[in-house]
């Protein structure tokens, strides 16, 4: 028979006291998400509409849209991302399939593992020197890619091993016990269980590149360009471009006399920019889980 | 009458050690063609490590160093120029179940189609021939496109043996394939590998000493990377083997 003795009650009074106290830190982290977005909002109100979108600054930006910005950090994602993936997860590859351990593949890892560690605004010099001037890319939408693609680089190839190091190791070993190469065991079992991991963190730096204020500034992003309004592709792969996180910056400490409601808009898009992506990368990643294969 | 048989597979004073662990200690003997050779001995004792010698498999173990030859069908193997089609005549199946996220058809055809097999109705052959011999068919011939991961255990063995018999193997190893299987699929398939011995050489790994001597023509005792004993099953599991440990191993006195 099961009776509540002193010793029974106090153990179950601690369990439940270190349940909520566990639960209130977990549920603490909506706070600072609603406040922030509820703040942006809420100052942001007056300048939000669909025109603030597609239209193109006006009278020193202190009036009209943002659109030139917006298109300008799609330029410089699709761009850098479209580098730094395909890298990234090739050399995931070699390194979780094929590198032994030995000294070299050693370095590599320690080569990745610090380069995530570099902060952005080493990165922006280093893009600076070897993008601008070195490689004479120039001050351009190139330069700007390719150094956020490094700096993105780090954490798709992290990443990326860290999915392909979810698909067990018995599958590979059945594959070879048949006579598959690695790179049929690959093909066949390997990137198909964990395509999705790989594309949910590629999905993840959307985000990161897009939020970045440094390296861009550094190397090919600009105050203010002419656009004329409806123009949908304003910019060259050899021009400066304008950025969200470049024009939120600007326009906060560069420009006097700007309404302040039209920075706080500017940081409502990117906000919800990047919002949507995760959201992408969430729905993508359930949508893999709920036909897992094993 | 089994000395009149050709070798097929030599082992000679082979040594593997994991680091500086060494798990074999300088084993030799032979196999020959068409028998079956049934391995017993208790874990720890290298049964599984031998057999990773013999496709190669071992070279997926960074830190294992192998010394010694193993001869199959007089190469060596690890002079070989393509140790993928030496893995092709070495079925092996290992002693946890693995059935491939794929469909059963594609666990069985994907062997065939990495050998560069692509006619649709030769790979649909060997699929059911495969499938009928590890006694699997006629469970899953009306699902083959279902995963093979969604099996119960047993049938993902028997789907792992299907597979191993899928490049069509010289040589058949089977490491413990008896540990997820109920008795009865366990004596079907054991029939089978009655009738597989006809063309090919079986090498049975197993812990139920009782199999090896309802099965294996030779019978090896490896005990700590050594072999014990090797002779005629029915000399190994006789009253009177040559050596007393392997009297003590096979009626259970020590383990």
């Amino acid at each position: 028979m099961f009776t509540e003795t002193p010793l029974v009650r106090r153990k179950l009074r601690q369990e439940r006291i270190a349940k909520w106290a566990f639960f209130g830190m977990a549920a603490s982290m909506i706070i600072p998400l609603v406040l922030i977005i509820g703040y942006l909002v809420q100052r942001a109100w007056p300048s939000l509409s669909l025109s603030f979108l597609i239209d193109v600054p006006v009278h020193g930006m202190k009036e009209g849209g943002i659109w030139p910005a917006l298109i300008g950090t799609i330029y410089l994602v699709v761009i850098s991302l479209a580098v730094a993936a395909p890298v990234g997860v090739l050399a995931a590859v070699y390194l979780n399939e094929y590198a032994r351990d030995n000294w070299f593949n050693r370095i590599i890892n320690l080569a990745v593992i610090n380069l995530a560690g570099v902060p952005s605004i080493v990165h922006a010099l280093f893009g600076l020197g070897a993008f601008v001037y070195a490689a004479r890319f120039g001050y351009s939408i190139i330069s700007a890619s390719l150094t956020l693609a490094i700096m993105t680089l780090p954490v798709i190839i992290a990443s990326t091993r860290e999915a392909l190091a979810s698909v067990p190791r018995s599958f590979r070993e059945a594959c070879w016990n048949v006579g598959a190469t690695r790179w049929q065991t690959i093909k066949a079992v390997v990137l198909p269980n964990s395509i999705s991991g790989i594309l949910t963190g590629i999905i993840l730096q959307v985000s990161r590149a897009a939020g970045e204020t440094a390296p861009i500034m550094f190397t090919g992003a600009i105050y203010f360009k002419a656009v004329q309004k409806g123009d949908f592709l304003p910019y060259g792969l050899g021009e400066q471009c304008m950025a969200l996180s470049m024009h939120l910056f600007t326009l906060s400490t560069q420009v006097p006399g700007v309404r302040e409601s039209i920075p706080f808009a500017t940081a409502v898009v990117l906000l919800g920019a990047v919002l949507l992506v995760n959201a992408t990368a969430i729905i993508v990643r359930g949508y893999v889980r709920s036909r897992k294969k094993w | 009458m089994v000395k009149s048989r050709d070798t097929q597979i030599v082992v000679q004073d082979l040594r593997l050690a994991y680091g500086r662990k060494e798990v074999l200690h300088g084993i030799s003997f032979d196999i020959l063609r068409n028998e079956i050779f049934g391995i017993i001995g208790p874990s720890q004792s290298g049964k599984t490590s031998l057999l990773r010698c013999l496709n190669r498999t071992i070279d997926f173990t960074p830190e294992a160093h192998v010394l010694g030859a193993v001869c199959v069908d007089g190469d060596d193997v690890r002079q070989t120029s393509n140790v993928f089609s030496l893995r092709r005549k070495i079925g092996m199946v290992a002693p946890l179940p693995v059935g491939l996220p794929m469909s059963i058809y594609d666990n069985v055809a994907f062997a065939p189609r990495c050998a560069g097999m692509t006619r649709r109705n030769e790979l649909e052959g060997i699929v059911e021939q495969c499938l009928r011999q590890a006694a699997l068919w006629d469970e899953v011939k009306d699902r083959l496109d279902s995963l093979g991961t969604k099996l119960s255990g047993g049938q993902q063995q028997r789907l792992t043996i299907a597979r191993a018999l899928s490049h069509q193997p010289e040589i058949l190893c089977l490491d413990e394939f008896s540990i997820a299987i109920d008795p009865v699929t366990t004596m079907r398939i054991e029939d089978v590998l009655k009738e597989l011995r006809r063309n090919m050489t079986i090498i049975l790994v197993t812990n139920l000493t009782q199999q090896a001597r309802r099965l294996a023509d030779r019978t090896m005792f490896l005990w700590n990377g050594a072999i014990v004993e090797l002779d005629r099953s029915d000399v190994i599991f006789s009253d009177q083997p040559a050596n007393r440990q392997t009297y003590e191993y096979v009626n259970g006195i020590f383990g």
